[in-house]
């Protein structure tokens, strides 16, 4: 049984149909790149994937005994509010909030697990600062251990990497490679193809082209290669 | 000086001004929680909204001569409160319309109301007194301040329960749904709350300046403190020192209780503001 499956999956919103008739599963262990121009769609699909919106058509089934509530999200930057006066270490536990439940306030357990994943995404010398006083890459670490508080099993990351510079941009791609190789299934949106078929193992392609596979299936297709072809052709135009 | 220390203290043999104390400080706790979030969430509009339709329910209840038009104004405002935040949900109609025509409506709709039943032989005293806080606060019974002091509490309680959750809702609605939050009952509360501050606070500043009752602390405070608890805990001391220095200067100046009190909230703001630039500098 896959851990998430899409069956004949419609996103949108009311009447406006976004992109049609996915099908595509995601394993227990799997590293989801899912690519498209801009306003393809890719954001409206992961938040009909996070349950932020229904499904316009369609069904997506959750296996492996994953449970709704048990997916990490980490959001497109902009969604965050900027002038938020809130502490790291108050975020960061926040994603404890789907284990906690109803009881009011988080017990010891939590708050280790988010001092152990503020360790390991090394924002924990932070604790106490501000999340709007970091930079953008020190702000995706502390978005990416939240998320970790709420999952051990899935993230979904919507452009992780935007706004980061190439160093940065490496470093947060890294530490998403080591969490999948943990064992933490990775599906993630991104503009970056050649980055996508350098860590991704499979490949959703939405858009104008639709495309679903192994990494190794899409550079052999036809969209895989005229759109890395492109991609190459975007690097040298800009170096 | 020594003189208002002892006019003070010769206020303080008075019940009533022991009973406005009280309240005065009790609002202010409550409207002070609230306002971070309602500030963050871009919700304080919605405050002022409510504020108007709170004053429409005082002039229907006055008109119908109700004695205690708590009864009638705390239900309209929680309705509307709810009306509100759905239509805010709503991409149809834009929230901010919305609020827009809900608010003035009231308003013009009330001082119809006022105007065409009522009884009085001041009018326009009553319509100042409803919009600016009346000397009402000064009138107090001892049952109204029991009143008072139990809503407090419950809102209070209810902030405190449910502290951690009212942040994971201001703070990214979208994480907290993909959690299993349950965002939209959590926002129904936080209006249900409003609402009832909003009520309470009528008879301490009047139905035009609550908003700044809840909104100038969290601003305030918001200059000085970057976590969202310490925010909230300045936010409350804040209200509390403000709304009792501008009592206990109204009563020793003879000013007008509600709008000593937000004067003194936004010198306050101006405070925190002078001190965030001089600290950045
Ligand atoms: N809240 C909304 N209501 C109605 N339509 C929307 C809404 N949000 C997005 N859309 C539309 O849905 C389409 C897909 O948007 P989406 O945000 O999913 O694109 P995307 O692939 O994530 O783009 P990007 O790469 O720029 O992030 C766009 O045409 C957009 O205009
Ligand atoms: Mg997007």
């Amino acid at each position: 049984m896959a851990l998430i499956e899409c069956k004949d999956l419609s996103v949108g919103y009311d009447a406006d149909v976004v992109v049609e008739n996915l099908n595509f599963k995601v394993n227990n262990g799997d590293y989801l790149c899912i690519v498209g121009e801009n306003g393809s769609g890719k954001s409206t699909l992961m938040k009909t994937l996070l349950g932020l919106q229904p499904p316009l058509s369609g069904k997506i089934e959750t296996g492996d005994g994953l449970l709704p509530n048990e997916i990490g999200y980490l959001p497109q930057q902009s969604n965050i509010q900027k002038d938020f006066p809130a502490s790291v270490w108050e975020i960061v536990l926040s994603g404890c909030q789907g284990r906690k439940g109803i009881r009011p306030f988080y017990n010891a357990k939590e708050k280790a697990l988010a001092l152990e994943n503020m360790e390991k995404m090394s924002v924990a010398g932070f604790k106490n600062r501000c999340y709007r006083e970091l930079s953008g890459g020190q702000q995706q670490r502390v978005l990416l251990a939240r998320a970790l508080c709420a999952t051990r099993k899935v993230l979904l990351m919507d452009e992780p990497v935007s706004g980061l510079d190439p160093k940065v941009t490496a470093e947060m791609y890294e530490l998403i490679d080591s969490l999948n190789k943990e064992g933490i299934t990775i599906i993630m949106i991104s503009h970056d193809i050649a980055a996508a078929v350098n860590y991704a193992s499979h490949i959703l392609h939405i858009g104008g082209t639709y495309f679903y596979g192994t990494k190794e299936d899409y550079l052999k297709s036809n969209v895989g290669r005229f759109f890395l072809s492109e991609a190459g052709e975007g690097g040298l135009a800009n170096a | 000086m020594l003189d208002a220390f002892s006019k003070i203290g010769m206020y303080m043999q008075y019940p009533f001004v022991r009973y406005a104390l009280i309240v005065g400080v009790l609002i202010a706790l409550c409207s002070s929680l609230l306002g971070v979030t309602l500030v963050l969430k871009r919700f304080s509009f919605i405050g002022d909204g409510l504020s108007h339709v709170a004053f429409g329910g005082v002039a229907i209840a006055s008109v119908l001569n109700l004695t205690d038009n708590m009864l009638l104004v705390l239900p309209i405002t929680i309705v509307c409160a709810v009306l509100l935040l759905r239509t805010g949900q709503n991409t149809k109609i834009k929230g901010d319309a919305a609020i827009a025509m809900i608010s003035v409506g009231a308003l013009a709709f009330g001082y119809l109301l006022m105007n065409i039943f009522s009884t009085s032989s001041n009018l326009s005293g009553d319509v100042c007194s409803t919009l600016f806080g009346s000397t009402s606060i000064l009138t107090l019974t001892a049952g109204e301040v029991w009143l008072c002091v139990a809503l407090s509490v419950v809102v209070v309680a209810i902030f405190i329960i449910f502290y951690n959750k009212i942040f994971d809702v201001t703070f990214d609605e979208a994480f907290a749904k993909s959690a299993g939050t349950r965002v939209d009952a959590y926002n129904l509360l936080i209006a249900v709350i409003i609402a009832v501050i909003i009520v309470l606070a009528m008879n301490l500043v009047g139905s035009l300046l609550i908003s700044a009752l809840v909104i100038f602390p969290a601003l305030s405070a918001m200059r000085l403190f970057k976590s969202f608890r310490s925010v909230t805990i300045c936010s409350a001391v804040l209200s509390v020192i403000s709304a009792l220095l501008g009592i206990l200067i109204s009563i020793v100046a003879g000013t007008p209780v509600g709008s000593t009190i937000v004067a003194v909230d936004v010198a306050v703001f101006f405070i925190c503001w002078v001190i965030s630039k001089i600290r950045h500098t």
